[in-house]
């Protein structure tokens, strides 16, 4: 092992561990926002015990967040110092707007927030968790427009062996962005939808709390519906967007070795990478380039072309990501996208029949897909970073570049063990919590307490 | 004044603001255990904390943040060279958010003690280290032609840097003790006072026996003089003061005092590096310094232009959140954490 793959490793680890958390906040803040807003505009404390209950399981779930994305945005310098010292120009202002503009709204009022149910105003307390749920939401963005610059890289030029930034519009507006963005919130959302509908389902089928929790269930299937709907549909326009500016990532997760006109979608092929062929390969006619046109023909490009057109344009070299990889993370990610959709529309379907929903059959399969989104979210992370290799920045600078070049594989073996056993013991305690409270259910109503005399240092 | 220097005090502004306020919260952190030997008096003094630390905490990331898009060359040469030093940082800083959230979610005491242990070591190692990378950069460290860090994980541990983190875990644990007494009442901010009391002398002590010792270990002389004018000298005469503070139960005087020593000697050490930001021990011309580790003037100029905007908009609404939560916390307060 040597600094790099350790480092490769360690960043896979560390943000695949980041996102099991990210993409429930990102959802859950504006579930429970919206719960609140109820609340507020109601005034009924049904929506206020729902308020409590997913607010409790969400700040469990944000905390563990928060602290892992300490360690992403420390180890672009610790592990990766030549990319930093590369792309820094551009790449380090969207990173350090995300901290501006985003972790302080959130941080500052989660704070607020959870310790403000006596000192603010209903209205008051409602506005702080929409800016927790805006600075989420913002620093996705910001952070994937540092990432899309990786993917698809604009509005720079390379001066003395660095990149620098020319059009700070180009980096904002960036297409890519503006695909990954809502891909990635949406797909949040979506999460939070069945995590929302999982536990909801639990209490239903044990019939306690329907009060709370088919309320719950029902605005999480509106939610979830339309989310994981809007989900597909830019995931499809990312895939074409893909043909054009990724082609080598396409057909790595398509397994095409040649390239097809009309191009072929793959049912199942089992990959001989080293041989660059499949050895077995059933695939319907047309369907791939159907999907990447919206027409029955349209040439796709195959591995085997655009690694000759690689190694002419950038030199001797293996342009091909792992497509065992990115052949079956695309298709757990579809594959689970899909399942989420129909899962959504069937319980869509029973809420606007207005049933209660205790009569409704297989419920119990919504605990089960609560894994589903989980799924789909890592393997999608997985395709987009591992089938833009062998690249960092996709066609500028290659990983084995990016390493620091102080790093010994010592070091990095420390850091990857030590960060891999406290995140282990973190999701065990993480997860006891959060199955904890969840089965649970809501904290029984309080009468009003008496207001507590508290006094200010000057006071 | 260029843009790059403007990014250097802009950046000096975000660490110091980092360790005034994260000062008193490690602080508070380490003190936890002795101050506290019941369970409900040690979730009162983590409430005291708990809608502010990771509010405090964001100036970090704004700080790392802001080094990364103004001086890329002296975030990869900092982060790569005190690689292990910040791996240890990362992992207390982990340990103890989440410490701060999932404690009291849980009756176990077994459970609660692992994280009281947690927010212990988890304030105590960085409010250490961060002392002693911050002497490192004023001392000198062997940075190459290449802007690599070429020494070892033991090269940072020295006698001087090593008495840099002294000065800074004692002073932020002095800063938060006076916080506490701000923030609680009765026997406990006695006990607070009382610990700050104790603290003080150390304290002082090991930050005047710090700044003689820069003279010799670091160039400061020839930067600053032999007389180094006002802002060290604030530095020490506050941190002094402090005592006179805390002895005359003026705990709101005694923070100011502490705040100002915290302000000031970081300013000293900014001061005395610019415009380097890294002393390279291998070779003057080998520093880094804020034009050959900077962004292009493209880049500062458009980070510069979005501070300006944000930076009074987070400072107006974390100083409304420090306002909204000014009362102390009393054995009735409901408590969260």
């Amino acid at each position: 092992m040597n600094p790099v793959s350790l480092s490769q490793l360690q960043f896979a680890v560390t943000t695949v561990y980041h996102f099991f958390f990210v993409p429930l906040t990102l959802g859950l803040s504006v579930l429970v926002a919206i719960m609140e807003t109820l609340y507020v505009r109601t005034g009924s404390e049904v929506y206020k015990r729902m308020v409590k209950f997913w607010g409790k399981l969400f700040i469990i779930n944000f905390a563990m967040g928060v602290v892992t994305g300490i360690v992403q945005e420390f180890q672009f310098g610790m592990n990766w110092a030549d990319y930093s010292r590369f792309v820094g120009d551009i790449f380090g202002a969207p990173l350090a707007i995300e901290a501006l503009l985003a972790f302080f709204l959130e941080s500052t009022f989660l704070g607020i927030w959870i310790f403000g149910w006596e000192k603010l105003s209903k209205k008051a307390h409602l506005a702080a968790i929409w800016l927790v749920a805006i600075g989420s939401n913002l620093s996705a963005l910001w952070i994937l427009i540092a990432n899309s610059f990786m993917q698809s890289p604009v509005g720079f030029t390379v001066e003395n062996g660095r990149a620098v930034m020319n059009d700070f519009g180009a980096l904002v507006f960036n297409p890519y962005v503006w695909l990954q963005f809502p891909h990635t919130v949406l797909s949040g959302f979506t999460t939070a939808a069945f995590f929302v509908m999982g536990i909801s389902v639990y209490h239903l089928l044990r019939r306690k709390e329907e009060g709370v929790f088919s309320r719950s269930f029902r605005l999480a299937s509106i939610f979830g519906a339309v989310s994981i709907l809007l989900v597909i549909f830019v995931g499809h326009s990312q895939a074409q967007r893909m043909v054009q500016v990724q082609p080598m990532k396409m057909a790595a997760a398509e397994a095409l070795w040649e390239s097809a006109d009309p191009a072929p979608f793959s049912l199942f092929s089992a990959i001989d990478q080293a041989g660059g062929r499949n050895v077995v390969d059933i695939r319907i006619p047309r369907v791939l380039s159907l999907l990447s046109y919206n027409r029955l023909d349209g040439e796709v490009r195959g591995i085997l072309d655009l690694q000759a057109e690689y190694e002419a344009k950038y030199g001797p070299g293996y342009y091909v990501p792992s497509v065992f990889m990115a052949y079956w993370t695309f298709r757990v990610m579809v594959g689970a996208g899909f399942l989420m959709f129909f899962l959504a529309a069937y319980a869509l379907y029973w809420v606007m029949r207005k049933r209660p929903l205790g009569e409704v059959k297989f419920l119990g399969v919504f605990g089960l897909a609560m894994a589903l989104p989980y799924l789909a979210n890592t393997a999608g992370w997985l395709l987009t970073e591992m089938g833009r290799q062998p690249w960092v920045v996709y066609g500028y600078m290659k990983t084995a570049d990016a390493v620091s070049p102080t790093l010994t594989a010592g070091m990095v073996l420390t850091s990857l063990i030590g960060f891999t056993l406290v995140y282990a013991v973190l999701m065990a305690a993480d997860v006891y919590l959060l199955a904890k409270y969840a089965k649970a259910g809501p904290a029984p109503e309080v009468k009003k307490q008496h207001p507590v005399k508290e006094e200010a240092y000057w006071e | 004044m260029d843009l790059n220097t403007l990014w250097f005090i802009l950046i000096a502004v975000l660490y110091i603001g980092y360790f005034v306020l994260e000062g008193f919260d490690f602080g508070v952190g380490i003190l936890m255990p002795f101050l506290a030997k019941d369970d409900r008096r040690r979730r009162m003094i983590i409430n005291t904390i708990g809608p502010h630390w990771d509010g405090n905490e964001v100036w970090l990331l704004t700080a790392g943040g802001a080094t990364f898009a103004a001086f890329p060359g002296w975030y990869a040469s900092l982060f790569s060279g005190f690689y292990l030093p910040l791996f240890l940082i990362l992992i207390a800083l982990i340990f103890r958010g989440v410490a701060f959230e999932f404690r009291s979610k849980d009756e176990n005491p077994r459970w609660r003690s692992f994280w009281d242990w947690a927010i212990f070591a988890g304030s105590l190692v960085p409010a250490l280290l961060w002392g002693v990378a911050f002497a490192n950069f004023v001392r000198g460290v062997p940075i190459d032609a290449a802007q690599n860090y070429v020494g070892g994980f033991w090269n940072l541990l020295n006698p001087f840097a090593l008495l840099g983190g002294l000065v800074s875990l004692l002073g932020f644990i002095l800063h938060g003790a006076i916080f506490l007494t701000l923030k609680t009442e009765g026997e406990l901010a006695d006990k607070a006072r009382k610990a700050a009391w104790r603290v003080w002398p150390f304290s002082l002590a090991v930050l005047v026996a710090y700044t003689a010792a820069a003279y010799f270990a670091t160039d400061i002389l020839t930067k600053l003089g032999i007389n180094p004018g006002p802002v060290p000298i604030g530095a020490v005469l506050a941190l002094a003061a402090a005592g006179w503070f805390i002895r005359q139960k003026m705990d709101g005087w005694a923070f100011v005092m502490t705040a100002i020593t915290v302000v000031f000697s970081m300013a000293t050490i900014f001061m005395s590096l610019f415009p380097r930001v890294m002393v390279s021990s291998l070779g003057a011309d080998l520093s880094l310094t804020v034009y050959n580790t900077a962004s292009s003037p493209y880049t500062l100029t458009v980070m510069s232009i979005v501070a300006l905007i944000f930076v009074p908009v987070v400072l107006i609404y974390q100083g409304w959140s420090y306002w909204v939560f000014r009362k102390r916390v009393t054995t009735k307060t409901e408590l969260e954490y």
